[in-house]
């Protein structure tokens, strides 16, 4: 172990972190703005009280985005530093950007939004929430064509040994950076399609084991009404069953998008990172099948021990390049291929710490890989398939009573997230040794890459990186808890919890409270 | 002189004056928390005078910090780096203070309650401090060599600069924040935080003015000394205003003071962003630190059209929430049962129909 090691387990704890909150976040305003609009025209109350539960729900997870994302445009600086000096030239600008023109964005007309229910005229209302979550987007576009680019660097020409920008336009529309966009986006719609499903079944659920709502002999809901359980009126059942059909509607075409931008983002990595894809696949010889279920040590060099399960033929080479019969090239092929450009062992420099004069490992951590790829694809899936199957289940207007079912459809709200995760972590690993990976279409010299050995901050020692993983791992975990634990208090507490004003059951006790209570005109509409 | 870079460098240093200026008085609003509110009610009303706006106002050290990336990498690489330890806890302090904001109120009991309390007056202290540092260090030097790494050891940066640019933004905070709390609220705190400027203003400015002076002599420009004399002035005008009742205009003259001191410091040490207390053909300057010029001329149109729209927009923000707000204002807090019933079927109504 050196600092390396250190800051790399850092970095990917504290981003994959940052990324729980990211898809929620981007996901669930989008669709809390879409349901703040619906209730603007129809003036159905049933959306204003889906617009506040989901938006209660929405800024408890926000916070925690905003509170991560801080680490994040700080941490290149910190740990970084010498990535920092050789990419500053083209990755600071996107970075900038995003917080000039995205991050003020975001803050200011949600805390307009927030504070502004009873202060603003509802449309200006309305179009904050919409500013808002542009704001968040257009936060994703920067952030992903920063990354792109260190998938994939365009734009740039070698000066002095580091890379300067010279066409900005090629930098912005990166191709590597669109597809990730399209595909991050859709990711997220799918985590906040899920999150909606999994949480209406519950209060549907909730409603029949209350005895609220009951079925008649063709299994059709009788919706109910209680008059002691507080917010549990007809109307309540509305917002849930709503709630979990526009979920599982979303979560679906969610589905669908991130599977088409996948595959687009699967012929660009074909060409821009061919190991990276050899290793998606574990595959160390070159052919055209693409295995569904390998046994085996997926990870040993020679392959010997891999055995395919199940296979389809021609499906990679379909996933590359559109036929069924072009070779792809497997790791065996690739690595004397990347030894001739790259090297095979990393310079003698010190800033190559322990790892100098070494041979260079060319090849990602294969099991990783091979399974973050699966994973996400198979965890996207799942979801995909239990919205569908929910859909048909919850057609005659309520879900059945099983507890299993319920338990089932509160799991699967992690599907999506760790579709997400298992999505970043094969992206970034599948680069490694390289933090900035080689454009093979730039040939030459000046070629443009960085390995990961390289990029670590020389100043900062092991001792000061152990502590800082130390002390941010635990403040996380700990955030995790209250986060989740907040969550589920809102979430049981249903519509009322982000609407006193439903809760009949307090009213008389509320009115010895004098103005404040009632809300008069002189009262904030939301406050601390 | 080249252009660009220097255009970057007062960029950046309007990027830190707008952060100081407005995060200052939060960051002291969140201080005041412990030790100049005296219930709950009061709690909730000094963050309720920030609640709408904190958010925003934290993103100016964002910007900074990301404009200081893009435009001068090798500054950003190696102040951040070298101050390793004490970033993490400006870190540290941000994320409990961000989170606090949101969740305090969020489940009631006491205790709870008071370890948000915590959160955000510890929070906000040593985010302040750290940053107020970070930026006296900047201007003072820290031991790096060749490569821009810093040497030493990871508390080498620890000097009286650290303390002194500490306290400075910490005292700087806690006084703007009793102005503002002056000028958005009524009633009783009104008075209170007016009388807080009145007796605590010269004392609280101290150590920015410390600062300012040490770089002035160290680097002795007469301009420096022009803007430092400036500086007191408006701090002069701002505690008479304050005197007057003028709260509007001593929360100004703070404004003042705060431009006219960061303008001094940073133009005393230009064109050097980080000088190296070790050798000073190692300082980083605007030219050797500087991205090149096609990315300075790409971030100038963007925050030529960026900045004044963030200012425009965040203006409208304080104009809508720009009423006096006090305890009566704030409705009660609310709690909840979660709306189930114990069990099936017997607090329910069953529906027919
Ligand atoms: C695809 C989207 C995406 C990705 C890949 C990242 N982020 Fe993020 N980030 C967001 C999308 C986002 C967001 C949706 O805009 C957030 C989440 C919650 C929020 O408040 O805004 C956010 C918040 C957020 C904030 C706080 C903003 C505020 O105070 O309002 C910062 C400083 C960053 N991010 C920086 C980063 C950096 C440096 C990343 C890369 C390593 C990164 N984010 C990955
Ligand atoms: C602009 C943005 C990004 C930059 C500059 C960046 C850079 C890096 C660097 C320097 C590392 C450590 C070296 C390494 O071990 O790979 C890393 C690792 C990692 N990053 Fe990224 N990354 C970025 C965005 C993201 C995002 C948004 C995610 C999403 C969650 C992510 C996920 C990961 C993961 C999981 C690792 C761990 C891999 C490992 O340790 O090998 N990265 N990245
Ligand atoms: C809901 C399902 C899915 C989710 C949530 C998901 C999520 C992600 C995420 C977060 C990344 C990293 C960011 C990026 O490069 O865009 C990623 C990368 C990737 N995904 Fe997915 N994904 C899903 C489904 C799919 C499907 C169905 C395919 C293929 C058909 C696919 C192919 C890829 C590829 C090839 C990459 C790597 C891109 C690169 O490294 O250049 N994904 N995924």
């Amino acid at each position: 172990m050196e600092a390396l090691d250190i800051a790399r387990w850092q970095f990917g704890i504290v981003t994959v972190y940052h990324f729980l909150m990211v898809p929620l976040t981007i996901g669930l305003g989008t669709l809390v703005a879409l349901l703040q609009t619906r209730w603007h025209k129809s003036g159905n109350e049933a959306y204003l009280r889906m617009t506040k539960f989901w938006g209660k729900v929405f800024l408890i997870n926000f916070i925690m985005g905003v509170a991560t994302g801080i680490v994040q445009e700080f941490q290149f600086g910190m740990a970084w530093s010498e990535y920092s000096r050789f990419v500053g030239d083209v990755f600071g600008a996107p970075l900038a950007m995003e917080a000039l023109l995205a991050f003020f964005v975001e803050s200011t007309f949600l805390g307009l939004w927030i504070f502004g229910w009873k202060k603003l005229p509802a449309k200006i209302h309305l179009a904050c929430i919409w500013i808002a979550v542009c704001g968040s987007i257009v936060s994703a576009y920067f952030i992903l064509v920063a990354n792109s680019w260190m998938q994939h660097p365009v734009g740039v020409e070698m000066l002095d040994g580091r890379p300067v920008m010279v066409d900005a336009w090629a930098v912005f529309t990166n191709n590597t950076a669109l597809v990730a966009f399209f595909h991050t986006i859709t990711g997220a719609m799918a985590v906040a399609g899920g999150f909606l499903l999994g949480i209406s079944w519950y209060q549907l659920w909730r409603r029949r084991k209350d005895g609220i709502d009951t079925v008649d002999a063709t299994g059709r809901v009788i919706v109910g009404e209680s008059a002691t359980i507080p917010g549990r009126d007809k109307l309540d059942h509305s917002v849930w069953i709503k709630s979990l059909r526009i979920g599982a509607v979303v979560a679906m075409i969610a589905f669908a998008g991130s599977a088409i931008s996948g595959d687009l983002s699967g012929k660009l990595m074909f060409e821009q990172q061919p190991m990276k894809m050899a290793a998606a696949e574990a595959a160390c010889h070159d052919g055209t099948s693409f295995s569904i279920l390998s046994l085996g040590d997926v990870g040993a060099k020679d392959c010997s021990d891999v055995v395919a399960v199940m296979e389809v033929p021609g499906l990679l080479s379909f996933l590359a390049h559109n036929d069924f019969d072009t070779n792809i090239k497997g790791v065996n092929t690739l690595v004397p291929e990347y030894q001739e450009k790259y090297g095979t062992h990393y310079p003698d420099e010190a800033k190559y710490g322990d790892l100098a004069n070494t041979e260079i490992n060319y090849v990602p951590i294969m099991p990783v890989t091979y399974w973050g790829f699966r994973m996400m694809i198979g965890f996207g899936g799942i979801a995909a398939l239990a919205a569908a199957v929910a859909l048909w289940v919850t057609r005659k207007g309520t879900v059945p009573q099983a507890t299993w079912l319920m338990r089932l459809a509160i799991f699967g709200i992690l599907a999506p997230f760790g579709a997400n995760a298992a999505g970043w972590i094969f992206t970034e690993m599948g680069r490694q040794p390289f933090v900035v990976a080689p454009n093979p279409a730039m040939s030459g010299v000046d070629q443009v890459f960085m390995f990961t050995a390289s990029a670590v901050s020389r100043g900062v020692s092991m001792g000061e990186m152990v502590f800082s993983l130390v002390a941010l791992g635990t403040v996380y975990a700990v955030l995790l808890v209250v986060e989740v634990k907040l969550l589920t208090k809102y979430i049981r507490g249903g519509v009322v919890s982000a609407m006193p004003e439903l809760d009949q059951t307090k009213k008389k006790h509320d009115d010895e409270h004098g103005p404040g209570a009632e809300g008069g005109d002189d009262v904030l509409a939301f406050a601390y | 002189m080249d252009f660009l870079p220097t255009l970057w460098f007062i960029l950046i240093a309007v990027l830190w004056t707008g952060y100081l200026f407005l995060e200052g008085f939060d960051l002291g609003v969140g201080m005041l928390m412990k030790t100049f509110a005296r219930d709950e009610k009061e709690r909730r009303l000094l963050l309720n005078t920030v609640g709408p706006v904190w958010d925003g106002n934290e993103v100016w050290l964002l910007t900074a910090g990301g404009a200081t990336f893009a435009a001068f990498p090798f500054w950003y690489a190696s102040l951040f780096s070298a101050l390793y330890i004490p970033l993490v806890f400006v870190l540290l302090a941000l994320i409990f203070r961000a989170v606090a904001f949101e969740y305090r109120g969020k489940i009631h009991s006491d205790r709870w309650r008071t370890t948000w309390d915590w959160a955000i007056a510890l929070g906000s202290f040593v985010a302040a401090f750290g940053v107020g540092a970070m930026l006296a260090l900047t201007t003072t030097g820290l031991p790096l060599n060749e490569n821009g790494d810093r040497v030493g050891g990871p508390f080498a940066w620890f000097t009286g600069y650290a303390v002194v640019g500490g306290l400075a933004l910490v005292g700087f905070a806690l006084v703007h924040a009793a102005a503002f709390i002056a000028l958005k609220t009524d009633g009783e705190v009104r008075h209170r935080a007016r009388r807080l400027v009145g007796r605590y203003l010269p004392f609280a400015l101290l150590p920015m003015a410390v600062w300012a002076i040490a770089v002035a002599v160290e680097n002795g420009k007469w301009f420096s000394w022009v803007l430092i004399a400036v500086a007191v002035v408006a701090a002069v005008a701002s505690w008479v205003a304050n005197r007057a009742g003028r709260e509007g205009r001593s929360f100004l003259g703070l404004g003042g003071f705060l431009l006219a001191g960061v303008a001094a410091i940073f133009s005393a040490v230009f064109p050097v962003v980080l000088p190296s207390t070790l050798n000073p053909l190692w300082n980083l300057t605007v030219e050797n630190a500087s991205s090149s010029s096609y990315t300075l001329t790409l971030m100038s149109i963007v925050a030529a059209v960026g900045v004044p729209l963030v200012l425009a927009y965040q203006a409208w923000t304080y104009w809508i929430f720009r009423k006096r707000i006090s305890v009566a204002h704030l409705p009660e807090p609310h709690d909840f049962a979660p709306a189930v019933g114990p069990a099936a079927g017997t607090a329910a109504v069953g529906g027919k129909n």
